[in-house]
């Protein structure tokens, strides 16, 4: 079981946003006392319900790595941090809601992680510069996370909230913003948790190759079922699955 | 009339000085950050301008431009209005945004920060009694007794950097002390850190799910009732956070395992990288440079040991000397800068920059005054009054003889605890 079902994800993000704090949160369900200086990469295991609540509810285990360092770090801390990007099922790109260029260097986060990626399928090529295109043919789910949420004023939520949606539309992802000193935005039952369960969902269908039978199937079941809508939004439909599929699915398994 | 232009003059390449500060603050400094608070770049820009005018002064001094009173009155004011900066300002904020760092103290803020700025002036007075600086028929609060003082922070500053800057850029550039570093080295290395990296998590995984189980366990037991349950209950959680506990220690054994792998391969790397650089034409050069300038090093070493022992005030200028080392070996000291800035400690990173730099200037004025010629020597000791001179020139070459020393001993270690890491791989 073990090495069949690896889920691998990326933490990565500007020094200082709260990377160590969010994983700290996410995988021990407590907040983070003391957080300090990441040296390298640090791992944390989150034991995930997939399909929960279904008859086909499996647990498995998302690996959360944390990987150190800003962007202005010499090339041998670079390319020594490549390392760790190799065969990544989904990546969280971390931002601080409170300070403007850690959003903006996403960007370039994400380049730097998806361009050392040595799966086959997929080359961008790229002069350093963001493009919108590239980003909209890779496979590799993103997810936004800003932090420090509660340090922003009241008055200026609604401008810090409009930035960060214009971001996500970039990123072609969902986002979520929070405070990690505070598990109360993460909670079972809010949107914020529902979106990560999506997320890392959406994680282990990617790394399991079932993705050209999942989106035919989806496809055809979501034509059937909405006949009048043209186009697929892939994350609408992860539920729309979860339930018809499983029959298909299971009679698969029977016949083999 | 003419004092009006010079003072034009002298405006004018302040305000471009000013400007200077600020692009570079904007540009290198605060690359990564957001300035949040608009006084530390403008306290840094400041510190910046006026030293720059002190250099400035110092040229003109020796090139005779701009009428003597001229330059007189802006010596003076130029000193003042730094020694204030130094004194007073910058310290009272580098004390403002330590305790806004602190969450304990954010509600007294000013108040803290006015004690903090105490202490600092407490030490700074204090300063000046082991040292035969001054006269006792000085006063209190005069420019001798703060130049002094300032002079001896800063000169033990400078000595200290050149001292490590001495000893360090040679060893840098120098191939003769490159480790052979092979790609498959780097490569074995790397694995070596992935196969730490996932025996990490395998063992959080049976934490993870020993915790869980033990979790759902616990719910069952709490319906289990009677003495026999209880004892069980006890029993089995008990074995199980012992286990659990070994694996955690494990676990922490090898998180600070791959730490350690991580800066081997981040340092193999940049070995790799300056062997590479060495081979170009550019690397030669300053190959050749680093041989030139370690003999040039070790003259002065020995120079300073020599002024030590024959107890003579040297000739020649430790100023010179100390501004080429530094200069390169600033370089090197905004790498360690950015290394250990983050979003919260940049504004204070920022501020005891400007705080060196400050001190450092002021003190390169006073050493300085030796390596000029006699007749342009009258305005400096004029402006300055009568420090001892000497004094400053000797205690320099104290420090970085003994900056030297320490710096060669501690490079030799880690020169030679290194290639038995490689050994041990």
């Amino acid at each position: 079981m073990a090495s069949l079902d690896r889920v691998k994800v990326l933490v990565l993000g500007d020094s200082g946003v709260g990377k160590s704090s969010l994983v700290h949160l996410l995988c021990q369900n407590q907040v983070l006392g003391n957080p300090s200086w990441t040296v390298g990469c640090s791992v944390d295991v989150r034991v995930q319900d997939y399909k929960e609540g279904t008859p086909e509810e499996k647990t498995y285990y998302i690996e959360l790595w944390d990987v150190g360092g800003s962007l202005g770090s010499a090339s041998s801390i670079k390319s020594t941090r490549a390392v760790f990007y190799n065969s990544v099922n989904g990546i969280m790109l971390v931002h601080d809601l409170t300070n403007k260029k850690s959003s903006q260097n996403l960007y370039r986060w994400s380049l730097e992680a998806l361009s050392k990626d040595s799966s086959p399928t997929r080359v961008i090529v790229s002069n350093g510069d963001y493009d919108r295109e590239q980003f909209a043919e890779n496979s590799v789910p993103l997810l936004l996370i800003g932090t420090k949420f509660d340090q922003i004023a009241e008055t200026k939520r609604t401008e810090v909230l409009t930035r960060t949606a214009f971001l996500s539309e970039d990123f072609n992802a969902e986002e979520i913003n929070l405070d990690c000193t505070n598990p109360r935005y993460l909670a079972a039952g809010t949107s914020n948790a529902v979106k990560l369960s999506r997320f890392f969902d959406k994680n282990k269908q990617v790394r399991k190759g079932q993705h050209s039978t999942v989106t035919q199937r989806h496809s055809s079941i979501h034509n059937f079922l909405n006949p009048g809508k043209k186009g697929t939004d892939f994350d609408e439909d992860v539920w729309i699955f979860g339930i018809v599929a499983i029959t298909f699915h299971g009679k698969s398994c029977q016949t083999l | 009339m003419s004092f009006l232009v010079d003072s034009i003059i002298m405006f004018t390449s302040q305000v471009l000085f000013f400007g200077f500060g600020w692009l570079f603050f904007m540009r290198q400094l605060f690359k990564d950050y957001e300035v949040r608070q608009y006084i530390v770049q403008v306290v840094f820009s400041i510190t910046f301008a006026f030293s720059c005018t002190m250099f400035e002064l110092i040229i003109f001094e020796i090139l005779g431009a701009l009428s003597s009173n001229s330059r007189y009155f802006h010596w003076k004011l130029n000193l003042y209005v730094i020694l204030l900066v130094l004194i007073f300002v910058v310290p009272f904020y580098i004390g403002y945004f330590v305790v806004s760092n602190i969450r304990l103290l954010q509600r007294q803020k000013l108040l803290f920060a006015c004690m903090v700025w105490f202490t600092f002036m407490y030490f700074f007075w204090k300063l000046g009694d082991p040292f035969p600086i001054l006269s006792p028929k000085h006063g209190i609060l005069s420019i001798e007794q703060l130049i002094s003082r300032v002079g001896v922070i800063g000169v033990t500053l400078m000595a200290l950097l050149s001292g490590f800057g001495a000893v360090n850029c040679p060893y840098t550039y120098m191939s003769y002390f490159l480790r052979n570093v092979t790609d498959s080295d780097i490569l074995a290395l790397e694995r070596r850190l992935l196969q730490t990296m996932d025996m990490i998590v395998s063992k959080k995984k049976r934490i993870a799910m020993t915790r869980r189980q033990m979790y759902q366990r616990g719910e069952d037991q709490n319906k289990q009732t009677g003495l026999w349950g209880m004892i069980k209950s006890v029993t089995s959680t008990q074995t199980g956070s012992e286990n659990l506990s070994l694996i955690q220690q494990e676990v922490d054994a090898l998180e600070e395992l791959s730490r350690q792998l991580f800066l081997e391969t981040v340092e193999l790397q940049a070995t790799k990288e300056r062997i590479e650089y060495s081979k170009t034409f550019q690397g030669k050069y300053f190959n050749f440079l680093g041989y030139f300038f370690s003999i040039y090093c070790v003259w002065k070493i020995f120079m300073a040991t020599i002024n030590i022992v024959f107890d003579r005030v040297g000739k020649t200028d430790p100023v010179t000397r100390g501004i080429e080392i530094t200069v390169n070996y600033l370089g090197i000291q905004f790498d360690f800068f950015y290394a250990i800035s983050s979003n919260k400690s940049s504004n204070v990173i920022v501020l005891v920059l400007a705080q060196i730099m400050g001190m450092y200037f002021v003190s390169s004025v006073l050493l300085m005054r030796m390596s000029m010629p006699l007749e342009y020597r009258s305005i400096v000791t004029e402006v300055l009054g009568e420090l001892q001179f000497n004094f400053y020139h000797r205690w320099f070459d104290v420090i970085f003889l003994v900056s030297a020393l320490s710096s060669i001993l501690f490079l030799y270690l880690a020169h030679k605890q290194a290639p038995e890491k490689q050994m041990a791989l």
